[in-house]
């Protein structure tokens, strides 16, 4: 009987075996593993099959990213799209976010979904008070990313007038899909790996307000600061764009 | 609804219960309306209470009005109705204008009609209208904290302008 040998590749931790014979060459090497039948190349090989390393700091981050427990909190019409992004149909489930708290004292993220009265605007920063770090905020929509079409004396403009935000997701309402892709980019947040992106697209790395040049009569500690800022944003994209490529 | 004859009628009543109370009539969408001197206020909400064949007892709203820049400026309205002849009647009292350090006073139809509690303190708190024998005269929508008056029309707008990197950059403070 003619037996066929194929050429195993190496497999990294994280990929699936893609044939019935890679994967059977697993486990027969986890099984002489635990008989302690292992030994040499075949041991050193397995070894770089099964375990990855990383920092903890990282893996911190990872499985923060991945357990996020949003605030039950609605504000306006925006709840109802927040609400559907729980559904089956939008699923943040796949996230790991579904279980939404009742409570601020177990929550990490709070979803500013709507316009925020100015009788709220207490009531929301003394929410965000009592939640435990580590925290985040999103703000769902125009109205509480800028006031939106309340430009009124009854509506804060903007809700990062008294409470830190993280994201800002456009849109009146944002669609279930936005508020997910707004969420995967607090995800790539938490993880420490933000994207720049459309400021990779459009090559403009650099050009944060932060980072921007001088202009008018700024002093010259202003224009070394923000020069600074501005190699400093330079360096660190540089360096993300060498770790994820 | 008592027709414009019938308003007319009312009027004359009233003109001979209050001397000087209403100051004048006027019919339209199917609805008679009483304007009357803010001083006698409560003598004509109480007569078309109290007197019968007229019994309106039922106070179905209060609210304000700015009539900027006509004169006089503020008005309260008072929508009456009588719940078994199902008849409307509105009332308005026409409030001048008291200068930027003074608010405009009205008495208060608390005592006849306890439901106006909350209505009036909604129209304080938007208009800036002290009702005047009120039992507890604070602000009931905005925080009470809050300065100014909403709702009057010479209240500016509101918000704020958006700031652009760009045009910060091209011209510097150019919002200012």
């Amino acid at each position: 009987m003619e037996v066929r040998r194929e050429k195993l590749r190496a497999l990294s931790p994280l990929e699936e075996p893609r044939s019935p014979a890679e994967l059977r060459v697993r486990q027969l090497r986890a099984r002489d593993l635990l008989r302690g039948d292992l030994e040499g190349a075949d041991l050193e090989r397995h070894v770089s099959e099964s375990v990855l390393t990383t920092t903890l700091d990282r893996a911190t981050r990872w499985g923060r990213a991945n357990s996020i427990f949003p605030a039950t909190f609605g504000l306006a019409c925006c709840a109802i799209e927040m609400m559907s992004m729980v559904s089956p149909r939008y699923d943040i489930a796949r996230f790991g976010a579904e279980n939404l708290r009742a409570t601020p004292r177990q929550a990490d993220m709070l979803i500013l979904s709507g316009r925020v009265a100015i009788k709220m605007a207490p009531v929301i920063r003394r929410l965000y008070d009592q939640m435990l770090e580590p925290k985040w905020v999103v703000s769902m929509g125009a109205c509480s990313s800028s006031g939106g079409m309340f430009a009124n004396y009854a509506v804060v403009q903007g809700a990062d007038k008294f409470m830190p935000v993280d994201i800002h997701i456009p849109g009146c309402p944002p669609r279930p899909e936005a508020l997910l892709y707004g969420f995967n980019k607090l995800q790539r947040m938490i993880v420490g790996n933000p994207d720049a992106g459309w400021r990779r697209r459009y090559n403009a790395i650099g050009t944060e307000e932060w980072a921007r040049p001088v202009t008018g009569t700024a002093s010259r500690e202003e224009a070394e600061a923000y020069a600074a800022a501005r190699e400093q944003s330079v360096a660190r994209h540089a360096e993300l764009a060498g770790e994820s490529g | 609804m008592p027709d414009a004859p019938g308003l007319e009628l009312i009027a004359q009543d009233l003109n001979d219960a209050a001397a000087g109370s209403v100051l004048g009539t006027y019919h339209e969408h199917g609805q008679g309306c009483l304007i009357v001197d803010p001083e006698r206020i409560l003598a004509v909400l109480g007569w078309l209470r109290d007197t019968p064949g007229q019994e309106y007892r039922f106070l179905a709203s209060l609210h304000g009005v700015d009539y900027l820049p006509a004169q006089p400026r503020f008005g309260v309205v008072y929508e009456l109705l009588n719940m078994p002849r199902v008849e409307r009647l509105r009332v308005r009292a026409a409030l001048a204008d008291s200068g930027p350090d003074e608010l405009p006073e009205i008495d208060s139809c608390v005592p006849l009609f306890p439901a106006a509690e909350f209505q009036e303190r909604e129209v304080y708190d938007f208009f800036g209208i002290v009702f005047s024998g009120h039992p507890d005269l604070r602000r009931i929508l905005m925080p009470e904290d809050y300065v100014g008056w909403p709702q009057r029309r010479d209240f500016p707008v509101g918000g704020e302008p958006v700031i652009f990197t760009r045009d910060e950059r091209d011209v510097p403070r150019w919002f200012e």
